[in-house]
């Protein structure tokens, strides 16, 4: 299905956010997710089901001032 | 002590982490600098990536407050998911609410950042606003909730200091029981010191630190200002007056002519 990832359009088979965060090699605890403008907590990511063309941020922390 | 949402703080400087030379620079230098809030962002991670996790290791081990920032935003809905983003994945409530009204000031636009402060606050945040001098605003802020304020000294990262400082010292007086943090624009030590010598209660600073030659000297500069300017304020300022006032006293003066 094609997703728009952090404002890349993907062709991505993915069910859920957390098996595409999976599918892409995202590792670790420490990122943050949003769909279509809003907050997808992490308790929510595998019940999360991603349909064609949702767009999907995915950030980490980063130096900030 | 400084109390900031009912946490109480022995330093009063809140400092950045960006713009260092390197990681190791930028953790040796919120070491020096005493700070015990650190400002921190989101940004978009590439994927397999993990630099955002090593980064974010090297301030949890430092053991400090961390105030995830919503820099970049210019709206209310950007800062307010961005803010959500940052309670999600830094387990805090604390949020540095930036919403920016102009790309060549960096000028917050304090309409977008009351509106966002009213969702965030009545979401259970803990807002610190970054906010111009304007009283009025101010008052629209405390009213959204937010209990504590953020007025520029000078646009971000300018180093130009306190521009005006009749309007923070006008903040300072109609608000006596706000914690004040000065946050923006301050570019050297004596700006720090004067800040609180205004009777502010701390200062917000990054790129003065992380862009001088010595970061890590110049974060232990901030820190000796900044407790010199405050020490200062509670000792009772003397004012400036218009002619000389000798400091020898004049009586019992030898006459020898």
């Amino acid at each position: 299905m094609k997703l728009i990832i952090n404002g890349e359009q993907q062709e991505v088979e993915a069910g859920t956010l957390a098996a595409l965060l999976t599918a892409l090699d995202y590792e670790g605890d420490w990122l943050a997710t949003a769909l279509n403008g809003d907050l997808v907590s992490r308790g929510e990511r595998a019940r999360t089901v991603l349909n064609d063309g949702d767009r999907i941020e995915i950030l980490a922390p980063k130096q900030g001032g | 002590m400084l109390t900031l949402y009912g946490t109480e703080l022995s330093s009063r400087l809140l400092l950045g982490t960006a713009r260092y030379p390197s990681p190791a620079i930028m953790e040796e230098a919120i070491r020096a600098s005493g700070a015990q809030i650190v400002t921190v962002s989101l940004r978009r991670e590439t994927a397999g990536g993990g630099r955002g996790g090593q980064f974010f290791e090297v301030i949890r081990s430092l053991g400090v407050h961390v105030l995830p920032n919503t820099a970049g935003c210019h709206t209310a809905k950007e800062a307010v998911l961005t803010a959500r983003m940052a309670r999600d994945l830094f387990a805090t409530d604390w949020v540095k609410l930036e919403v920016i009204g102009h790309h060549d000031t960096l000028q917050p636009d304090v309409f977008a950042l009351v509106e966002a402060a009213q969702e965030l606050c009545a979401d259970g945040f803990k807002v610190f606003p970054y906010t111009t001098a304007d009283l009025v605003v101010a008052e629209k802020l405390l009213e959204a909730g937010c209990e504590v304020l953020m007025p520029w000294a000078s646009p971000i990262g300018s180093a130009r200091g306190l521009v005006d400082p009749a309007s923070l010292v006008s903040m300072r007086g109609h608000f006596p029981d706000v914690p004040l943090i000065v946050d923006a624009g301050l570019g050297r030590p004596s700006h720090a010191a004067q800040a609180m010598e205004l009777g502010y209660d701390a200062v917000l600073l990054n790129t003065a630190v992380a862009g001088a030659a010595d970061p890590v000297a110049m974060a232990r500069a901030f820190a000796s200002a900044i407790d010199a300017g405050h020490a200062g304020y509670h000792a009772g300022l003397l004012e400036p007056r218009d002619m000389a006032v000798p400091s020898t006293p004049v009586i019992g003066k030898a006459v020898f002519a």
